[in-house]
């Protein structure tokens, strides 16, 4: 009936004393989060095994018939670079364009933004980041030259009504520089919106921030940026991305990017998860009242296809606990 | 604390407990580092005391048998952690006085919100339990052996489904007044969110102090780390866990039970809440009996860094 332990006299620890505890941000949290769907793009992309064109428009056509308001289709990146996105165009013309869901695709460049169009994008992303060394590893110019190579797509986007949405990479860290100053992410998310982006989603890319880094740096972009256009894309690589999700929209942020079944790596930790998993991120939501217009039954069904597919078991935990896998 | 049942139903019948392969661990008591002066966010806690409870809770729910010198090995390097309670558990009958006389100083009761989950599992009903508890706490006491009393099903039952905030409270008012020092509540099937775990813990928090209060959240649905967090913005410092996230749930097979200490320890971290836990050495650990029982980590930030 009941366990023994034994214990060694333990010293005394004098609780230390508590801050106030306000428990009014406690509870605050937004009626309805647009849930921005990144598996078939950030997800598939840091997948290694290559998905024929079929089962990624199989996939997104099912993110659709779950009800995901956005789902992000691919890249128009060059093959050379990301393989996995080299059937950009037969992709984003094979899917289903369901009324009332939008379908952006990354464009890294203005060849990338015109393949796009060519192919039907009415939404394009682009991408900056809030770290020098990043932006210099990766695409070897500074943060002021990248934004200032996509002032041509937001030129071309703008005429022909096509929405911009933006991406700021390690808002929270840097795999190289390490600590990001808040001050450094407002100023890029700043540039991006007043460059036109009608949303900037703010990237935990390599997950490790916790509640306290993701409020200080939300707290100094919202001076710049309204909460309305703000999004958050939290990765799970140290299991923080729910947590950091649920601080975010304490705040009032009601966007959030994520993956479906979890899907993708993270290319600087090998071996670790990367995004936050669509189903468990829609099973916090509904216990908090908030509405996603998400099935989850159709989204787990979702994942389980796709996990199929790639012969991996997912990442999800709703998953995990409800499909037996 | 999922398999806290099956662990009660065994220890009801002594012949099962002689049969079974019972060992009689010790909880260690590591040294504690002060309070320190640390920058944080206002509304947490300064300090979070950390029950460890993957050699009991986390080892008892995995399939594989775990040869008792490895459990030793594990809790040493447990104890050098800077942990400060490590649960580690002795089944007992009914005649449970002789191995207290034997040197265990502390007792735990488990009770229950539901009464199915009572039933199925301890067969009988919640206010029977509490009074076979009742004389364990009073025993205990009367030798000033501090009693910690945990509430399972506190957020949803694998029988019932919803629980009520008020049998909740009750069941937790209940084993508090009979003398046990801390209640933990466990989220024994970790279907539990952020809101949930507020309403819960407001109704019980108008019966029983913060500071006697733990969560005890099961990672089943990923909400783990956001109940737990919900339950620091009001005030709870004491937080059960298990390294490595050890331990399946018995209630939906293949899913996760615990959370992992050093995924809570890498949260707390960040938020500048002091453990007085060294999280690499945590992870030494959490290594050491991944190994030894052939498993994966359940940690993210184990997986992160191990390059699993």
């Amino acid at each position: 009936m009941a366990t023994v332990r034994k214990a060694l006299p333990r010293r005394l620890v004098g609780l230390a004393t508590l801050r106030a505890v306000s428990t009014s941000s406690v509870g605050t949290f937004p009626k309805r989060v647009k849930i921005v769907e990144v598996g078939p793009r950030d997800g598939l992309q840091n997948e290694k095994n290559i998905v024929p064109t079929p089962v990624k428009i199989k996939l997104i056509d099912m993110l659709s018939e779950a009800g995901l308001p956005v789902v992000e289709a691919t890249s128009f990146v060059s093959p050379k670079w990301v393989p996995q996105m080299a059937d950009h165009a037969e992709v984003l013309k094979g899917i289903q364009k369901f009324p009332g869901i939008n379908y952006p695709v990354l464009t890294p460049n203005f060849k990338g933004f015109q393949a796009a169009v060519a192919a039907g994008a009415k939404e394009v992303a682009i991408f900056g980041a809030a770290s020098e060394l990043f932006t210099k590893k990766n695409i070897n110019c500074s943060i002021d030259e990248s934004l200032q190579r996509f002032d041509e797509i937001l030129k071309a986007a703008r005429a022909a009504s096509i929405s911009v949405r933006g991406y700021v990479s390690c808002v929270l860290g840097c795999p190289y520089e390490g600590k990001i100053s808040p001050a450094k992410v407002a100023e890029v998310t700043k540039k991006l919106y007043s460059m036109g982006c009608y949303e900037i989603s703010l990237g935990d890319t390599i997950g490790v921030g916790t509640p306290g880094a993701m409020k200080d740096m939300l707290s100094a972009v919202l001076h710049e940026v309204p909460v309305t256009a703000l999004a958050v894309h939290c990765h799970d690589t140290y299991g923080q991305a729910l947590a950091n999700t649920l601080t975010a929209l304490q705040m009032g942020v009601s966007v959030v990017d994520s993956s479906v079944a979890g899907l993708g790596g993270c290319p600087y930790a090998q071996g670790a998860s990367g995004n936050l998993a669509t189903e468990d991120l829609v099973y916090m939501l509904t216990g908090l009242g908030i509405q996603t217009g998400v099935n989850l039954q159709k989204l787990l069904e979702a994942g389980a296809f796709i996990c199929q597919a790639l012969n991996r078991r997912t990442n999800s935990k709703v998953a995990q606990a409800t499909c037996k896998l | 604390m999922g398999n806290v049942p099956c662990a009660v139903k065994q220890c009801l019948s002594y012949q099962q407990l002689l049969r079974e392969h019972l060992w009689i661990g010790d909880s260690v008591a590591g040294a504690l580092e002060p309070a320190q002066e640390s920058a944080q966010l206002s509304g947490f806690p300064e300090y979070v005391k950390i029950v460890e409870v993957g050699p009991r809770d986390g080892l008892q729910n995995e399939k594989v048998i775990v040869p008792t010198d490895i459990k030793i090995e594990f809790i040493n390097q447990l104890s050098q952690t800077g942990l400060s309670v490590i649960e580690v558990t002795s089944f007992v009958s009914s005649r449970w006085i002789p191995q207290v006389a034997a040197g265990a100083t502390e007792v735990s009761v488990f009770g229950a919100a539901s009464e199915s989950f009572s039933k199925k599992n301890i067969n009988c009903s919640i206010e029977e339990s509490m009074k076979k508890f009742e004389e364990v706490v009073k025993s205990a006491r009367h030798m000033n052996i501090p009693a910690r009393g945990y509430v399972s099903c506190a957020l949803g039952c694998p029988y019932e489904g919803n629980i009520t905030l008020q049998k909740v409270t009750e069941v937790s008012k209940r084993l508090y007044g009979m003398g046990c020092y801390e209640i933990s509540l466990g989220d024994t099937i970790g279907v539990g969110t952020p809101g949930s775990m507020k309403k819960m813990l407001e109704s019980v928090m108008k019966e029983i102090p913060p500071r006697a209060l733990a969560v005890h959240c099961h990672d089943t649905y990923g909400q783990a780390l956001a109940n737990i967090l919900t339950a620091l913005q009001m005030g709870i410092n004491v937080v059960d866990s298990a390294v490595s996230g050890l331990g399946g749930c018995p209630y939906a097979k293949g899913a996760s039970g615990n959370v992992a200490t050093e995924d809570l320890i890498y949260m707390l971290n960040g938020l500048g809440v002091n453990t007085g836990v060294n999280l690499y050495k945590v992870m030494e650990a959490g290594d050491f009996i991944c190994k030894a029982v052939n498993k994966t980590t359940n940690s993210k930030v184990a997986q992160a860094s191990f390059n699993a």
